[in-house]
């Protein structure tokens, strides 16, 4: 993995702030709009088995390089390196849905998009169509029945489950999810980006509009993501509480630029950063919740 | 401002100078709608067109309308008293006078009938019609119902009740095959009857292809019928020229349909819904032209002739004087139904693998993700869906069965021209999808029950079919914008279904 | 003969003819995508009941001894563009105001159904054959003679180049300078924003579809001077190229359109002077297909940027 990433000429692992291998290294991004450069020349990385935050002030360009990230946006410069076991992905190059199906990269929205007349079960089943379509033989096995499907789709719900244990969702799994509280959407969105099985996830704003205590199981479910499934997990928040609780590496944005980039330690007492959220600081210390 | 009484319903005050302005509007716009229109008839005459004058109807309909809205408002304030006393005055008046000629005899009712306003019994039925329906609203308001009704319970009612007729379809379903079945051989099937029940169910046939199109995969198609004929001229030509017999050109022609729906599909499907929409119905229309216009091969407006009659699966052929005729090799007389019949089990047949493949499809993973792009193409992308070539599928298999029907239809004609299909087609076997509600397979079979087999039954009402069909899709939309039956049933769950419906509260 | 220059120029003119027509309807149909994001599929019927309600008006001034030509031109044209745009007022309020916000393919679905109703509604009255009309102008000026093929320029082709003109121009005035223009701009970029700042959003929706309806009335008018004979049908083709026309220059692009039916009507004219009669409906559905293809926002619109 360390090879990889040298020869695919991102820093050595070493050097990415609280630590682990790289699971995406982002080089040179720049993003223009007609004359209007949401992003400018931003390189970064994150970890394996760590949680990245992106953080900035509104504008900042964050969700534009979620956008890039998960193949929405074709980058106007720049290479985005996700490191796979198999090999390298250049994802810029992929077409947008192939850096879900063949690089692992996983997202959830700021406006919740759920399918919202699906079933909580559905959503998470429609997350597994590529593995499902190759064992119902593209839908001609499974016309006739054939068993090996049967034995994938059980497998699939399987998995289904597990999910919507971690997300105390179970008693609702044949709810439509349209029906759900909000709270509730926003870890189905997350279940279901896990149930493609990614090796990255990406998440905008997923404690946008939670309450304090759905805003601390958030916390318990990332942790766990990470701990047990040992993915890379980038998130954008504007939480602090959840930021600085939970993440192992923050990146700071303003107006397209990355101007810091480190430990929630080291953020925290950047004093870019501090002028950039105009003395917003205190927040960033984050009351004890 | 609302004043409630003892019953507890809402009487809000009647602003009387207010409800006869907003009559007095209506009438005004029906009046400006119907002036030209309604008020002059353009009528051959040698040389050019003269000009009738209609002034009376006009008259009628302005009043219709203004005393229509009056009623609507008064049901609107939780008044209907005078709505209660009206229509029923109305439909009585109404009906004695329809059924003048056979209350009163026919002269006297003949003079009765000279002081209806129009003379189409048709629109006067209609008119009855939507005054019973007034008058049943202003009784369900009195005793406070469909009126105060919020839309969303309204929808949650109606949703039941499509729930439970998809319930019931189960038993249903198979009762009707088994009717169906038997059909031929009761004693009331007669050849007219078992011709009409072959056109409703290549409709139905036509619904269920379509409705994988539209109601699962949410792509309106609008130029259905080309691929019908697709497939019809396919096996046309096939048969005509090469000889080829129906039971190996029947899966070609369905290929080329999907074929052509796969090519149109390429380009087009990753467009917006309204876009795919109208480059489906230009390419209907483009199809039409080409058949028309390429003489040398289609045969231009002449259409093809002497298409071969489907044999008894390549055994046997249904004449009266052949080496291996169908009624030698069973031993029966000789009878021009026999072939009917047989086309009948055909279509049947065909009509029951569309519905058996719908049926099953819903429960793989291409039909979940048909849904789901139909709900939200940004999120399945994000989840690593191919739009396209999901989208793609649909459509081809649409178009696929679509040619299935064509053949089927060209064999049955024994002859085609371009003039079978026009848009007009396209817009039945919609309206066919959409009054039965998408992706409902039963709705199919009810709508198209109603919209075909109806107007073969009752002649008078072929001229207004279509004028009823635009009609019906506007009001069902602003009604129930997914269709009358339209109720969907998770493809798969983690409880039964009982449990899922008792937590649901 | 078709080598001639001659005969290049009569092309033009009828393409230039054809065009104007195209482009006053497929003004309508980018006016109401761009305010309300919904293809008016019911729009090429409205066109035809523009048409329709022409040809009756004539046929009572005829019989009303009305003969001065250029008053009965004027007659025609106010009650054509009053009661048609009555008729776009009525669709938009029965029809489409109750589903505004609703998933989109019902009000497609909508759409269609009204457009069917309309079709056949004026079959029902008027009956389902053709109507033709004796020419009201007539004659016209040589303007050049190439080898023996004489091009002339009819008052009729005239009339109908120059009113599009003079409507185009009173138009883009109403758009840019008059209130209502700026609350209709208002609306396309941002409805509820419009609403906040005190803009009467129905009333300006409304408007936008009698605006479309008069356009397409006066368009059905010179249909009927120019060809002499119509139809219930002829909304549908009309519709489609006028459609083709609005995407082609862009959809929700006022000008846009106007160039969009031009080419459409050069287009047409050229294929059907040098290739074939018979498929110049194929000709102008394919561009809509390649434009979509290759550029879906068209010659003059704006590229759509997803929001994710």
């Amino acid at each position: 993995m360390t090879a990889q990433a040298a020869a695919a000429g991102g820093a050595p692992d070493a050097e990415i702030p609280g630590g682990g291998a790289a699971s995406i290294t982002v080089e040179h991004l720049t993003m223009r709009f007609g004359g209007l450069i949401a992003i400018d020349d931003v390189s970064l990385q994150a970890a394996t088995g760590r949680i990245t935050a992106v953080i900035g002030p509104n504008g900042a360009g964050k969700t534009t390089v979620f956008n890039c990230l998960t193949g929405f946006y074709k980058p106007s410069v720049g290479r985005l390196i996700l490191h796979h076991p198999r090999h390298d992905y250049l994802l810029e190059r992929l077409e947008g849905y192939r850096t879900a199906q063949d690089a692992g990269v996983a997202r959830t929205f700021q406006n919740i998009r759920l399918f919202p007349r699906m079933t909580v079960l559905e959503n998470l089943i429609v997350a597994q169509h590529n593995k499902l379509m190759r064992a119902s033989g593209y839908t001609v096995l499974g016309l006739f029945g054939f068993k090996g499907y049967r034995d994938a789709e059980a497998k699939a719900v399987e998995l289904a489950r597990y999910w919507l244990d971690r997300i105390h969702l179970t008693d609702k799994a044949d709810w439509d999810a349209g029906n759900l509280p909000y709270g509730d959407q926003r870890r189905l969105e997350i279940a279901r980006a896990m149930c493609t099985e990614p090796l990255l996830l990406c998440l905008d704003e997923p404690a946008a509009g939670l309450n304090p205590r759905e805003s601390h199981e958030l916390n318990s479910l990332l942790t766990y993501i990470r701990d047990q499934h040992k993915i890379g997990v980038l998130l954008i928040e504007h939480d602090m509480s959840v930021v600085m609780h939970i993440s192992d590496h923050i990146i700071v944005l303003d107006y397209g630029r990355k101007i810091s980039d480190g430990t929630p330690e080291q953020v925290r007492n950047d004093p870019a950063v501090i002028r950039a959220y105009l003395g917003d600081d205190e927040e960033g210390g984050g009351g004890p919740s | 401002m609302s004043v409630t009484t003892a019953s507890g319903i809402d009487v809000h005050p009647l602003d009387l100078r207010a409800m006869l302005k907003e009559a007095g509007i209506t009438a005004l716009v029906i009046f400006a709608l119907a002036a030209a229109l309604v008020g002059f008839e353009t009528t051959d005459i040698p040389g050019g067109i003269g000009i009738n004058t209609r002034f009376d109807d006009v008259a009628v309909v302005v009043a219709l309308g203004f005393f229509g809205r009056i009623a609507l408002i008064l049901l609107r304030v939780h008044r209907p008293g005078p709505v209660l006393i009206g229509a029923p005055v109305l439909v009585v008046v109404m009906l004695v006078m329809l059924l003048a000629q056979s209350l009163f005899g026919p002269e006297t009712g003949a003079a009765v009938q000279r002081f209806l306003p129009f003379q189409d019994p048709v629109v006067l039925w209609g008119l009855l019609f939507v005054t019973v329906v007034i008058g049943i609203r202003a009784y369900l308001s009195r005793r406070h119902i469909a009126s105060e009704e919020s839309a969303q319970a309204r929808e949650e009612r109606l949703d039941h009740f499509a729930a439970q007729v998809q319930h019931a379809a189960r038993f249903l379903g198979p009762a009707l095959l088994a009717f169906a079945l038997l059909f031929p051989f009761l004693p009331a099937a007669n050849r007219h009857l078992l011709d009409i029940a072959i056109l409703v169910i290549t409709y139905i046939m036509l619904g269920w292809g379509l409705n994988i199109v539209v109601g699962l995969a949410g792509l309106l198609d609008l130029g259905y019928v080309a691929f019908y004929a697709v497939g019809a001229y396919s096996f046309a030509l096939l048969a005509t020229y090469l000889d080829v017999s129906f039971w190996i050109s029947l899966p070609f022609a369905g290929l080329m349909a999907a074929l052509a729906g796969v090519i149109l599909g390429f380009p087009v499907l990753r467009l917006r819904g309204d876009y795919l929409a109208i480059v489906t119905l230009g390419f209907g229309e483009m199809i039409r032209v080409i058949l028309l216009n390429w003489y040398e091969f289609t045969g231009g407006p002449d259409g093809i002739s002497g298409i071969p009659r489907p044999s008894f699966f390549g055994i046997a052929e249904f004449s009266r004087s052949s080496d291996n005729s169908f009624h030698d090799l069973f031993g029966l007389e000789y009878s021009s139904l026999q072939r009917i019949i047989f086309l009948y089990y055909l279509i049947l047949a065909m009509a029951m693998v569309v519905n058996l493949f719908s049926m099953r499809i819903r429960k793989l993973p291409i039909s979940r993700a048909w849904e789901a792009l139909r709900e939200d193409e940004t999120a399945c992308r994000s989840l690593g869906i191919n739009p396209r070539n999901t989208k793609l599928t649909a459509f081809g298999i649409g178009a696929m069965f679509a040619g299935f029907a064509g053949s089927f239809f060209a064999t049955r004609q024994g002859f085609i021209s371009p003039e079978s299909f026009t848009f007009i087609e396209s817009a039945v076997i919609l309206a066919i999808v959409v009054l039965g509600g998408f992706g409902s397979q039963i709705g199919v079979v009810v709508a198209a029950i109603l919209l075909i087999g109806m107007p073969e039954f009752f002649r008078e009402l072929q001229q207004y079919r279509m004028l009823a069909f635009g009609m019906a899709m506007v009001l069902i939309m602003l009604w129930r914008p997914a269709g009358l039956l339209a109720h969907r049933e998770p493809t798969i769950r983690l409880f039964g279904r009982g449990k899922s419906l008792e937590s649901k509260s | 003969m078709q080598n001639s220059f001659a005969y290049f120029v009569d092309q033009l003119i009828n393409g230039l003819t054809l065009g104007s027509i195209y482009g006053l309807i497929a003004i309508g149909y980018t006016m109401v995508y761009g305010i309300i994001g919904m293809i008016n599929f019911a729009h090429g019927e409205i066109f035809m009941i523009g048409s329709f309600v022409s040809i009756i008006t004539f046929l009572i001034l005829g019989m009303a001894g009305v003969t001065w030509v250029p008053l009965a031109l004027l007659i025609v044209l106010i009650v054509a563009m009053l009661l048609t745009s009555i008729y776009g007022w009525t669709l938009e309020r029965v029809a489409y105001r109750p589903l505004r916000g609703s998933p989109r393919l019902a009000a497609l679905i909508t759409a269609i159904g009204m457009s069917i109703f309309l079709q056949n509604y004026v079959q029902l009255l008027q009956g389902a054959r053709n109507k033709p009309m004796q020419p009201v102008i007539s004659g016209g000026v040589t303007v050049m003679q190439d080898q023996g093929y004489v091009v002339s320029l009819s008052y009729m082709q005239m009339i109908i180049i120059v009113v599009t003109v003079v409507l185009m121009a009173a138009f883009t005035l109403m758009i840019t300078r008059t209130s209502l223009g700026r609350a209709q701009r208002a609306c396309e970029q941002d409805r509820n924003m419009a609403a906040l700042i005190g803009v009467n959003v129905d009333r300006t929706i409304s408007l936008t579809f009698v605006v479309g309806a008069m356009l397409a009335s006066v368009a059905g008018l010179m249909f009927l001077l120019y060809y002499g004979v119509i139809d219930f049908f002829i909304g549908f083709l009309a519709g489609i190229k006028a459609f083709t026309a609005a995407v082609l220059g862009g959809i929700g692009s006022l000008p846009g359109a106007m160039l969009g039916g031009l080419l459409i009507g050069l287009i047409e004219a050229f294929w059907s002077g040098y290739f074939t009669v018979e498929y110049k409906d194929v000709a102008a559905f394919s561009i809509l297909v390649l434009v979509l293809v290759f550029r879906p926002s068209g010659l003059l619109g704006k590229p759509d940027i997803e929001k994710v």
